[in-house]
């Protein structure tokens, strides 16, 4: 094999030297009766030409953000990304290391955690942020639980407008603790959460109200007056945010959150249809000892110099087992990484500059389909990045229509029960001459 | 040319006004932002990030990236990581548009690629395993282990069992078994090693019972050795009622030498950035599939991609135990171990098992007359040795495996697992050379004999790293997790 080093004379003197013959031998622990003596039923050998011939195959069986424009989002965005992201994150110093736990050779890895750490605090208001995690949704759930343990409730408030997905994996985390989980009804004009209606939810009881800013419709919802609602009563503000809306809007920090969550997705990853990006999690420095999940920080070494090390660790499992914070180990580190220099290179100016053309482009495209006769708009309350449109038409069908013609256009909302609804995207991307192509194009077949 | 000992951070290589990368110039007609956006949501203070320019971000990254050690760089023998070989054609096919740049809420007409590599993999591993049905979602191994103990526990359930919450952990097990346990709500009933370090069959048998769910077990396991026991302990697991878990962390001993199922394992979960070679990226992302009996595939974490004819398309199994994350799991990280499992072919994941146990061996078998060996038998694909005999010098495990660094070596993995006093856990694996191997062996015989004449050699080690030894006391009593701008 290609990726294997011994020879065959190698393997000879190295069995000779352990007293055996052949390589059988070595598995005279396995008891007969658990041997396979079987080929394993997978297909290959393929030499490098051979399987990359396969994977370009695979490959042009699908139709990607190259050959379509898209107008897809919800939670997946196709944001530019800077070559040099790449470039960096395949460094093999970075690409091949694992957890960094020999602080001495892997400052390089720790370092860019502490700054990843930093960015996420910055973005966030928050004072403190983990090292990551698989992704937001895993993360909404694991701020739930930690809003359980912080305040000994066992019962959560979470938005009807929060992103379906989401919901599902916040609810398969918590039944198995057997947390329940309440929902905040979502206002059928604005769109966004109607705390009026709200009254019989058990606020006192709750452990957290979770809030999705901006939420799965891509509107603002109004996190002040949730705010002063689960502080009265003892339980925590959990925010799920978009990172590139919050080059606009005030931090969650300002805004009293106690735990941030969000998928990073959308600062330097690849789509990869869905995976991997991350999820990060930041919190107060009250609550720290809580937060799930690896955490990077600085300390000296033995000549005063400053260096970084994973610290914390008696949140862990490998220290306390069934006593964590947490299961989690492997985050998304590399991804992490990949954010960071993507925030790194965009900078002040530039990462403002994405947030401020994403806002000013989805206006545009919302106000250009407006004109099409029989859309209307979902729901009135502001938008940052995406929107929904209401229209008495197939969306499925359309779409199908729309790939023909170079696009792939919104998100049919009819998988998640609403059939008259889509949910378009509009990133720094997309250019005024494709969303004119787009309105023209949708127009025809609507009509 | 000197790899440079302290990078500054990159806020302090800010200066204000620097750009680096920019957008396109914006090409509509703008709205004044305080129409589309309500100014009490504004933020007025941007989020400060660095100023810096495309070159600086390069050089800063690059710096960085020197002082870290990696497989590229050097020799890895972190046990139970397997830190083999990433090659590099992965990256590429990775990165290819059709697989990196598409959207999972496309018309499945438009993925069909997609899908059928997800397909395709998890039939592969269904293979290895030697089981049925596999789901790919979980994002790494422990995320593995929740989404295998939740569809235990659906199991269990959905038979009016629902009762049994009573998880069994060896005590050599990995910290993520009884952690995962915990986020299942399940207990976890610890079960000792015998004295040749594997499950204690007679103990066993008293701790299972009408409230046994299952039993966890890593197998090899992380002593690297093989549970001779496994067939008659799966027996007593399932007449008791339960269900038994893989934990496939040590699976590069077994690719096609053993298949889990075929041992009674109704669970397997793998770690497709050990075994299956997709790089750990300084601690992820992974991807950590599971592998279910054809009795649990209806319960398994969605959704799974089912072949029709010649069509594949998304489906929630029956009575799944729901979404574990959302869309479809790490699916660039899928790309890479399917393209690892076809280029070796059967016959080529056989010889990387074989090769990872001989390297082992025969690294083990060259240190243990130095080192203590608490378990002196054949081991598969890592081994543990004991640093007790060097504390008679002053010397800790620790302190060797600093010094290890000095060398160019990354550490085994140490004080771990528990029940070995003073561990050092060496995986070498398959992608070793012999040259490699026997340096390595030289130079952790040399360093023992350093202990015995020059400890201070060791405990004040390392000495030729970016940094030296770092205070973790100081960073854990005095938590500083962010960079400010008074510091």
């Amino acid at each position: 094999m290609r990726y294997i080093p011994l020879t065959k004379d190698e393997q000879q003197e190295m069995l000779a030297s352990l007293g055996l013959e052949r390589i059988d031998d070595l598995f005279q622990d396995i008891p007969a009766e658990a041997m396979f003596r079987g080929e394993l039923d997978v297909p290959g050998p393929l030499s490098e030409a051979e399987l990359i011939r396969h994977f370009r195959t695979l490959a042009e069986k699908n139709k990607d953000a190259t050959k379509l424009v898209s107008f897809l989002g919800a939670g997946v965005y196709d944001h530019l990304v800077p070559s040099i992201v790449k470039h960096l994150i395949g460094r093999g110093e970075f690409l091949t290391a694992y957890t960094p736990y020999q602080p001495e050779i892997t400052q390089g890895v720790l370092q860019s955690i502490f700054e990843y750490q930093t960015m996420i605090c910055e973005l966030t208001g928050m004072e403190s942020s983990n090292a990551s995690m698989y992704d937001g949704a895993s993360a909404l759930a694991e701020a739930c639980l930690m809003a359980c343990a912080a305040t000994r409730r066992e019962q959560v408030i979470i938005p009807a407008t929060l992103h379906p997905e989401w919901k599902e994996v916040v609810r398969t985390y918590l039944e198995n603790q057997n947390v329940a989980i309440h929902f905040l009804p979502q206002d059928p004009q604005t769109g966004t959460v109607n705390l009026e209606e709200a009254e019989d939810l058990p606020w006192a009881e709750a452990a957290c109200v979770v809030v999705q800013q901006p939420n799965f419709f891509g509107l603002l919802e109004n996190v002040a007056a949730l705010e002063s609602r689960i502080h009265g009563h003892g339980g925590l503000l959990v925010m799920a945010v978009d990172p590139i809306s919050l080059s606009l809007l005030k931090s969650p920090g300002e805004l009293g959150a106690d735990i941030v969550v969000g998928d990073g997705q959308s600062l330097g990853q690849a789509m990869g249809f869905g995976g991997p990006a991350f999820g990060f999690f930041a919190t107060t420095d009250k609550l720290i000892r809580r937060m799930p999940g690896r955490v990077v920080g600085e300390t000296v070494d033995a000549e005063g110099k400053r260096a970084f090390v994973l610290t914390l660790q008696t949140r862990e499992q490998h220290i306390r087992r069934e006593k964590a914070t947490s299961n989690i180990c492997s985050n998304q580190a590399l991804n992490a990484l990949a954010a960071t220099i993507y925030l790194s290179v965009l900078g002040k100016q530039g990462f403002r500059d994405v947030g401020y053309q994403c806002l000013q482009k989805a206006n545009y495209l919302k106000q250009r389909l407006l004109e099409i006769p029989g859309l209307s708009l979902a729901f009135s309350a502001p938008s940052f990045r995406e929107f929904a449109l209401r229209g008495a038409v197939d969306w499925v069908e359309l779409n199908k229509g729309l790939v023909d013609h170079g696009f792939l256009g919104g998100l049919p909302l009819a998988r998640f029960g609403h059939p008259d609804l889509a949910l378009f995207s509009v990133t720094e991307a997309r250019t005024k001459q494709e969303m004119d192509d787009f309105v023209n194009i949708l127009r025809g077949l609507i009509q | 040319m000197t790899v440079r000992i302290h990078v500054p951070l990159i806020f302090e290589r800010s200066t204000p006004g620097r750009r680096g990368y920019r957008l396109p110039e914006l090409d509509v007609p703008e709205t004044p932002i305080e129409e589309l956006i309500p100014q009490e949501y504004l933020r007025t203070e941007p989020p400060a990030l660095p100023e810096v320019s495309e070159l600086e971000v390069v050089r800063h990254y690059t710096q960085l990236s020197r002082l870290n050690h990696g497989v590229d760089v050097g020799f890895y023998p972190l046990g139970s990581c397997t830190m083999k070989y990433n090659p590099r054609v992965h990256e590429d096919l990775a990165s290819m548009p059709g697989l990196s740049a598409i959207h999972p809420y496309q018309p499945e007409e438009t993925v069909q690629g997609a899908l059928e590599l997800i397909y395709n993999l998890s039939e592969h591993l269904a293979a290895i395993a030697g089981l049925a049905k596999a789901s790919l979602q979980p994002a790494a191994g422990a995320h593995g282990e929740l989404a295998g103990l939740m569809v235990i526990k659906a199991y269990h359930q959905h038979r009016g069992e629902g009762h049994r919450n009573e998880m069994l952990v060896p005590d050599s097990a990995h910290g993520t078994n009884p952690a995962s346990c915990a986020m299942v709500g399940y207990k976890v009933v610890e079960v000792p090693s015998d004295e040749r370090g594997c499950v204690d069959v007679e103990a066993l048998k008293k701790l299972v019972g009408p409230n046994t769910a299952g039993l966890m077990l890593t197998n090899p396991n992380t002593l690297g050795l093989f549970d001779e026991n496994i067939c008659q302990i799966a027996d007593i697991v399932h007449q008791a009622g339960g269900l038994l878990y893989y934990d496939g962390a040590n699976a590069n001993a077994i690719m096609g030498i053993v298949r889990p199922g075929d041992t009674g394992f109704d669970v397997v979960h793998f770690n497709l950035h050990k075994t299956f070679s997709t790089p750990h990226g300084g601690g992820g992302p992974g991807a950590g599939p599971i592998v279910v009996s054809k009795q649990l595939a209806p319960f398994l974490p969605g959704p799974v991609v089912e072949k029709d004819g010649d069509k594949y398309r998304l489906v929630m199994p029956e009575h799944s135990v729901g979404r574990i994350r959302s869309f479809y799991g790490n699916f660039l990280v899928y790309a890479k171990a399917y393209a690892y499992i076809l280029s070796h072919g059967p016959k080529g994941l056989r010889e990387v098992s074989e090769a990872a146990v001989l390297n082992a061996n025969y690294v083990m078998n060259k240190l243990k007359d130095i080192f203590a060996l608490p378990y002196d038998r054949i081991c598969m694909h890592e081994f543990v040795l004991s640093g007790s005999n060097l504390k008679k010098y002053g010397v800790r495990t620790l302190d060797l495996a600093k010094r290890l660094s000095d060398y160019g070596f990354h550490a085994p993995t140490v004080y771990f697992p528990l029940i070995v006093e003073e561990a050092i856990m060496i995986e070498p694996t398959e992608t070793e050379a012999k040259s490699t191997l026997d340096e390595f062996i030289e130079v952790m015989r040399q360093i023992a004999q350093e202990a015995k004449e020059n400890p201070e050699m060791l405990t004040s080690a390392p000495h030729n790293t970016p940094v030296k030894r770092v205070n973790e006391a100081r960073a854990a009593r005095h938590p500083v997790l962010r960079w400010k701008r008074d510091q």
